[in-house]
């Protein structure tokens, strides 16, 4: 190990690091794992956890403050119940290695949800961040820094990097890695991949994916409220221009009132988009060009009811090539249901979330068919929540390893 | 009304009214046609809820964005009709426009050229400066949008010389010859904005420094093609000319705005530096919050009418450039129909979601 070190001098100049330095890289390969849910560990993310609360300028940041009530104390020890709390005598639980995680560049927090469950699964982890300027990333970087300072037996735990694409970099640090975990498209992931892993090593990749919403239109009448679902959908959808995995992009309409229940949804949803959203000159043309191109072969009509910021599409049918046509920034087809299983048609292996309103019993025939497609079911409003059951990864289970003691 | 009958209306005559009536008569036409022919547009149509009897004013039609002609063969005309397939100059890799040309459209297209350019240039043929290379010109299968510029525009030239060699070399001593044999005569010099700037310019200007210079006092330049490069480089239409005429006394000097996807239909900058919609075409303006029109004055998405297209779906496309429309048949130098100008491409958004790390990583390396 040590001779690697000193080969890869030269390339680790090139290498920025936020968190740790030239020589942790050292420490990190020779610190053990812990067990998941240590306490120090725990109480670490707490201590950042109060920093970032406590701080003025992180309640201009929705994303911050979100992650740092999800590292709270008490958010924290319900995780480690629900994966710990069931672990056998003869069975003894650690962290696998290291951890490389390879974070989005347009969702500034994603890396900070990736660190979080590395750290408490029990590993050391290596973080590459984008090379973008996020704030959000300088103001978290800057709490874990202080708060590492008073636990400096988590230094070695803790590396987080930037370095301008080079593959000799994303080689080196992939030779150290026994969990690499790439955020980001189709593209990335065969760009990583081409720098190869230990044998033993395993990878988590998040690929590209495509979401749905079902919407019961009875039980959205009767039971919800417009404008607290209104906001929730805003942030499934607008908060990330409609551009996270989890956006959905088609909205799936069941039930007997679906005419009522369409123009309750839209028009509060509308009312939020129209003071919030701003739309540039070449969403608006690219919304146009999605349109134009689905209906030049699946049969569907433009609603014309608001204006550029919510542009809605009626599909005729259900059919897969609509998938090639899926938009972003307020672009949503929808299609009125009988059977939730004509659904099946648009399920490909991309598809990840089901955002529901309803009983989600009903989506259930569905998920049993045996499909391709479909990681998640949850509520509209929720499709963003992080956990470690994510994309249809446990990634408590991925990032452990289980020691059997009989 | 037959399309030759428009031909003989002077391209810069019609007012307003008169103008919006024909435009609209011809434009519905057109969209009936098309829908009839090219069933991609017939779909497309059918999504906006087009119905002919909703149709009140050419304002009123659909609008197709330009892209889709990368993205779709739209054709309205049987394989067999196709004389020639003019496509975008795309850089390697990109996907490029394909408009689908039969013999009627093609030969319009150079019609309605001649007539709007003779209004700059008189009715005579003259001696031509082509500022570009002959290799571009050679490959006739695929006619590229610079070819296809400097065919259209060869036909004002009487005798014609490329001003470049194929390998972008200033080919002087041609130069000399041609401007010799013409001494004292009108010249017409065509290319595009930024091979007249860096290739013609750039050139010239360094000979300028050893002492040899070029007299284009009698040329009169028509370039078109963008600014987007030459932006890049800090140089403002102004300064292009000034420097022009610094260098070789080119004082006459018109820019022209025009696509691929609307041949023929050009839009010509005047005599006070504003572009104009000659009476076979024009430009609307739009917003981006609804596509509705834009105010005289106000930037807007630039929608462009033509009614040349009977081959391809083309005669109502939406743009990827802002503009802004000045005004209508009030321009100072007496041409009637909007004049407006240009101000660039539509900025590409930088929008959020789990997007790509790939291109960024490639971006900074």
């Amino acid at each position: 190990m040590q001779k690697c070190f000193n080969q890869n001098k030269e390339l680790e100049k090139q290498i920025q690091f936020l968190t740790g330095n030239r020589e942790s890289t050292e420490a990190l390969v020779h610190a053990p794992v812990l067990p998941p849910f240590s306490k120090t560990v725990i109480d670490f993310l707490s201590e950042v956890s109060k920093k970032l609360l406590a701080m003025k300028e992180t309640k201009q940041y929705p994303d911050i403050v979100t992650w740092a009530f999800w590292i709270r104390k008490a958010s924290i020890l319900a995780y480690k119940e629900r994966f710990c709390g069931t672990l056998k005598e003869n069975e003894l639980c650690l962290g696998r290695g290291t951890v490389f995680h390879i974070a989005p560049s347009n969702v500034p927090v994603n890396y900070a949800y990736s660190l979080t469950a590395g750290l408490l699964t029990g590993n050391k982890n290596i973080v590459r961040v984008s090379s973008k300027e996020f704030r959000q990333v300088e103001l978290i970087n800057w709490a874990v820094n202080e708060v590492l300072e008073s636990y400096s037996e988590l230094i070695p735990y803790i590396m987080i990097v930037k370095y301008a694409h080079n593959r000799e970099i994303s080689d080196y640090l992939s030779s150290l890695t026994d969990v690499r975990v790439i955020w980001g498209g189709d593209a990335t992931i065969s760009e990583i991949r081409k720098s190869p892993l230990p044998p033993r090593a395993r990878e988590i990749t998040f690929a590209d994916r495509y979401s749905l919403a079902v919407i019961d239109s009875d039980y959205y009448l009767e039971k919800e409220d417009a404008k607290k679902i209104a906001q929730g959908f805003y942030n499934d959808t607008y908060m990330t221009d409609q551009n996270a995995c989890t956006s959905p992009k088609i909205v799936i309409w069941t039930g007997n009132f679906i005419y009522e229940a369409k123009r309750r949804f839209w028009n509060a949803l509308y009312e939020l988009a129209e003071k919030q959203y701003e739309i540039q000159p070449v969403q608006a043309v690219d919304k146009l060009v999605k349109m134009y191109l689905a209906a030049s072969e699946c049969g569907c009509r433009q609603v014309k009811e608001f204006d550029n910021r919510m542009v809605r599409v009626e599909l005729q049918k259900l059919q897969s090539s609509i998938l090639e046509y899926l938009g972003n920034s307020g672009y949503f087809y929808e299609y009125d249901c009988d059977n939730i299983m004509e659904l099946a048609d648009i399920i490909s292996d991309k598809c990840q979330t089901v955002g529901y309103i309803g009983e989600k019993e009903f989506i259930r025939p569905l998920l049993e068919a045996g499909l391709d497609g479909i990681d998640r079911v949850v509520p509209v409003g929720k499709t963003m929540d992080f956990d470690f059951i994510w994309d249809g990864y446990n990634l408590f289970a991925e990032m452990t390893r289980l020691i059997s003691l009989i | 009304m037959e399309y030759t009958d428009i031909l003989n209306i002077p391209p810069y005559s019609m007012k307003k009214e008169e103008k919006e009536t024909l435009l609209t008569k011809e434009l519905a036409e057109l969209t009936e046609l098309h829908r009839e022919n090219c069933c991609e547009y017939k779909n497309m149509t059918d999504c906006t809820g087009y119905q002919r009897e909703n149709i009140h004013s050419y304002y009123d039609l659909p609008f197709l964005p330009v892209r889709l002609f990368k993205e779709r063969n739209l054709k309205s005309i049987p394989d067999e009709q196709i004389f020639k397939v003019m496509t975008s100059s795309g850089t390697t890799g990109q996907a490029v426009s394909k408009i689908y040309l039969d013999r009627t459209t093609a030969s319009n297209q150079q019609k309605t050229l001649v007539k709007i350019v003779s209004e700059f240039m008189g009715s005579a043929r003259l001696p031509m400066i082509i500022v570009d290379c002959p290799s571009v010109v050679k490959n006739r299968q695929m006619f590229s949008a610079r070819g296809a510029g400097i065919l259209g525009f060869s036909i004002f030239g009487a005798k014609k010389i490329y001003a470049l060699k194929d390998n972008m070399e200033l080919d002087i001593e041609a130069l000399k010859g041609f401007l010799e044999e013409y001494r004292g005569k009108k010249i017409l010099l065509f290319g595009f904005t930024f091979m007249v700037w860096q290739h013609f310019y750039h050139r010239l200007s360094e000979l300028k420094k050893q002492g040899k210079s070029f007299d284009l006092s009698n040329g009169i330049l028509i370039h078109g093609g963008g600014w987007k490069k030459l932006i890049n480089d800090r140089v403002s239409p102004e300064e292009f000319h000034d420097r022009l005429q610094a260098v070789c006394g080119l004082n006459r000097i018109h820019d022209y705005y025009g696509m691929v996807e609307q041949t023929g239909c050009i839009y010509m900058q005047c005599e006070y530096g504003h572009l104009h919609a000659s009476v076979f075409s024009d430009i609307i303006t739009r917003k981006k919050d609804d596509f509705s029109v834009c105010k005289y004055g106000e930037t807007g998405i630039i929608q462009v009418v033509s009614m040349l297209p009977r081959s391809y779906p083309g005669h109502s496309l939406l743009t990827e450039d802002e503009g802004v429309i000045l005004g209508e048949d009030n321009c100072p130098c007496g041409r009637k129909g909007k004049y407006f100008k240009i101000l660039g491409r539509l900025k590409n958004a930088e929008i959020r979601g789990c997007s790509d790390t790939y291109a960024e990583m490639f971006q900074s390396k």
